[in-house]
């Protein structure tokens, strides 16, 4: 029989990283629910996210967390930028398009990486990397649980953002019928790129929040793209709760996985969690049907 | 009629071509070209003729290009064999994801994202089992005669990839013209309205996918005679998928010579970034990726297109006039 003890602190950790990918999984959502389109570059913009930590720890010596606004900001320029002037103007009225050149983004961003930082492994050390908090049943490293409880608290922004302000408003009515939003005389392409910023903004959140205990290398997006795109299917397109339910159970499934049956393996776990959903359930747990 | 005669022109013209150019540099060029041509040919019959973009066409490329090499190395088959075996694994996998996909309706994004998932699974167990090499790969032993498909002379390969394009030049010249590619057609440019017409979307595509899928897998089998060896990022990676997309994007979707048009481009425009830019990992890449983005957003109809002028001006101007309002 399995130990308690072994059982715990896994499904802990896994909530630490499932919060991660459910902030990484709300932008996704945002721009997917507003604008009807998958980001395929998504993971390659996490990965600038992270170098951009990195960099500004190793060059200028910013706390990860104290560049967090630098990020937010920074990513949210990046986004807002590239809707705005590249994808916005992709479509040709197939959303198809829209996903190639997304996917084209992300093959020149995650190879420009590889060519600029080569593809070597890196990682920071902070005074407060190997801390730990002890819950009695296991041991949550500091970085970790800041990352989760931060998590939650940008989704809690993101939702009041959503719900109580002007912008939000205009983000939903985008959301629901484009026609009609023009009508009443918001400015769609800027609310557009709006989304797709604030969507890329939560990237830059989760690298301050994901490197202090983790690492970044060019292909690392990669990985990240297709369990943002697991949380999202999982959860719903568009569903906002939908995200962080299913970031929180990706993230404990990726970590049984890699607990039963080891670290390559345990990534299979995702993938086959991702093509059943989609082949059984496409409209996620919570997604409404379009 | 035309068409047939371009494609007799094509293959008579190229033919002869090892025997005027000495260069082994420029055959083997011309090898490569030909090469992803011919992959080119088996995505653009699914996702140019039938609309269904792939993301993970190395699915089919790498289960190919793994069956030759694990029947050859574990249980001695000829590569002639070996090439057979790819074609029929590479069409079975292509009719067991297509089965599972369409099925449940799957379209569009969800399609291109299901297939690049299914990829990753199999570069993860290629990653992970021994028969497979794991992460080392497979080496394929050297034994040079017609006889393993290894040829003597460069030229070999050459003619073996020319005589897999004319075969896929004159398949997607029957399929233009054939019932099978009219609904084909018809459920590229809307399901809904072929099936009111008595076309079976899933059955259709089911086909298509396998086709594409045996392509690939014979792609697969002819890739790893060339190299002799493979691993799983070569195989299931996605640059394989990326390139396989990339030529008949650039060359022209759903078109005969599309991919032929695109795979030649593509490598014009790869040896000038080379000339230019100098050998560095994932220079290729970025340039591949950036032809992409250009593409879809000035070009989306490909080379051909631009036969077409006065549709892509009217197309810039409308592009321009949006981006002054916006």
């Amino acid at each position: 029989m399995l130990e308690f003890s072994i059982l715990l602190p896994a499904i802990l950790n896994g909530l630490t990283t499932g919060a991660i990918y459910a902030l990484i999984a709300l932008g996704l959502t945002l721009i997917y629910g507003v604008l009807h389109i998958i980001n395929f570059a998504h993971g390659s913009l996490l990965m600038l996210a992270l170098y951009g930590v990195f960099f500004l720890h190793s060059l200028f010596g910013v706390d990860p967390y104290l560049a967090l606004p630098i990020e937010a900001l920074a990513l949210f320029a990046v986004g807002y930028g590239l809707q705005r002037f590249v994808i916005g103007h992709a479509s040709h009225g197939k959303d198809e398009n829209i996903l190639l050149v997304t996917l084209g983004l992300s093959v020149i961003i995650e190879n420009l990486a590889l060519y600029l930082w080569r593809s070597d492994t890196r990682t920071i050390e902070t005074p407060y990397s190997f801390e730990v908090i002890d819950f009695g049943v296991a041991f949550i490293a500091v970085p970790k649980a800041i990352a989760f409880i931060g998590a939650l608290l940008v989704a809690a922004l993101l939702w009041l953002l959503m719900t109580r302000t002007d912008l939000g408003r205009a983000i939903r009515a985008l959301a629901r019928e484009r026609q009609g939003a023009r009508l009443v005389g918001i400015n769609v392409e800027h609310i557009f790129a709006m989304s797709f910023g604030i969507g890329c903004a939560c990237l830059g959140i989760a690298a301050c929040l994901l490197l202090p205990s983790f690492y970044v290398s060019p292909q690392v997006g990669h990985a990240f793209v297709l369990v943002a795109f697991t949380v999202v299917v999982l959860g719903g397109m568009g569903s906002f709760v939908g995200a962080l339910l299913g970031g929180l159970i990706i993230g404990v499934t990726e970590s049984l996985g890699g607990l039963f049956l080891g670290e390559s393996l345990g990534q299979l776990g995702i993938f086959l969690i991702f093509i059943i959903v989609l082949l059984f359930r496409p409209n996620g747990l919570l997604g409404q049907r379009v | 009629m035309r068409n047939l005669a371009t494609i007799i022109i094509f293959c008579l013209v190229m033919a002869p071509v090892p025997l005027l150019i000495q260069s082994d540099f420029w055959i083997t060029w011309l090898t490569l070209a030909l090469f992803y041509a011919y992959l080119g040919q088996a995505w653009n019959l699914l996702g140019g003729y039938g609309g269904q973009f792939s993301f993970g066409h190395a699915l089919f490329f790498g289960t190919g290009a793994y069956c030759t090499a694990i029947l050859q190395i574990h249980f001695h088959i000829n590569a002639w064999g070996g090439f057979v075996l790819a074609t029929v694994a590479g069409g079975l996998i292509g009719a067991g994801t297509g089965w599972l996909v369409f099925r449940y309706g799957l379209r569009g994004s969800y399609f291109a994202l299901v297939t690049l998932a299914f990829a990753e699974v199999f570069r993860i167990l290629a990653n992970s089992f021994d028969f497979t090499g794991a992460g080392v790969g497979l080496l394929v032993p050297l034994q040079p005669g017609i006889a393993q498909m290894q040829f003597e002379s460069k030229a070999g390969f050459f003619w073996l990839l020319l005589m897999l394009v004319a075969v896929g030049l004159l398949f997607t010249w029957w399929l233009e013209n054939a019932r099978f590619g009219a609904r084909l057609m018809a459920v590229r440019e809307n399901e809904d309205a072929a099936r009111a017409l008595g076309v079976d979307p899933f059955d259709t595509k089911l086909r298509a996918i396998a086709i594409s899928g045996a392509m690939a897998g014979s792609a697969g089998a002819v890739y790893v005679q060339l190299f002799l060896y493979i691993d799983p990022n070569i195989a299931y990676g996605p640059a394989m998928s990326v390139e396989a997309l990339l030529v008949p994007i650039i060359g022209g979707l759903g078109t005969i010579f599309g991919p032929v048009l695109g795979a030649f481009a593509l490598h014009v425009i790869a040896e000038i970034g080379r000339l230019a830019f100098g050998e560095a990992p994932g220079l290729n890449l970025v340039l591949y990726g950036i032809l992409l983005v250009l593409m879809v957003l000035f070009l989306p109809n490909g080379l051909f297109g631009l036969g077409r002028v006065n549709f892509s001006t009217a197309r810039l101007r409308r592009l321009f006039k949006r981006g002054s309002h916006a």
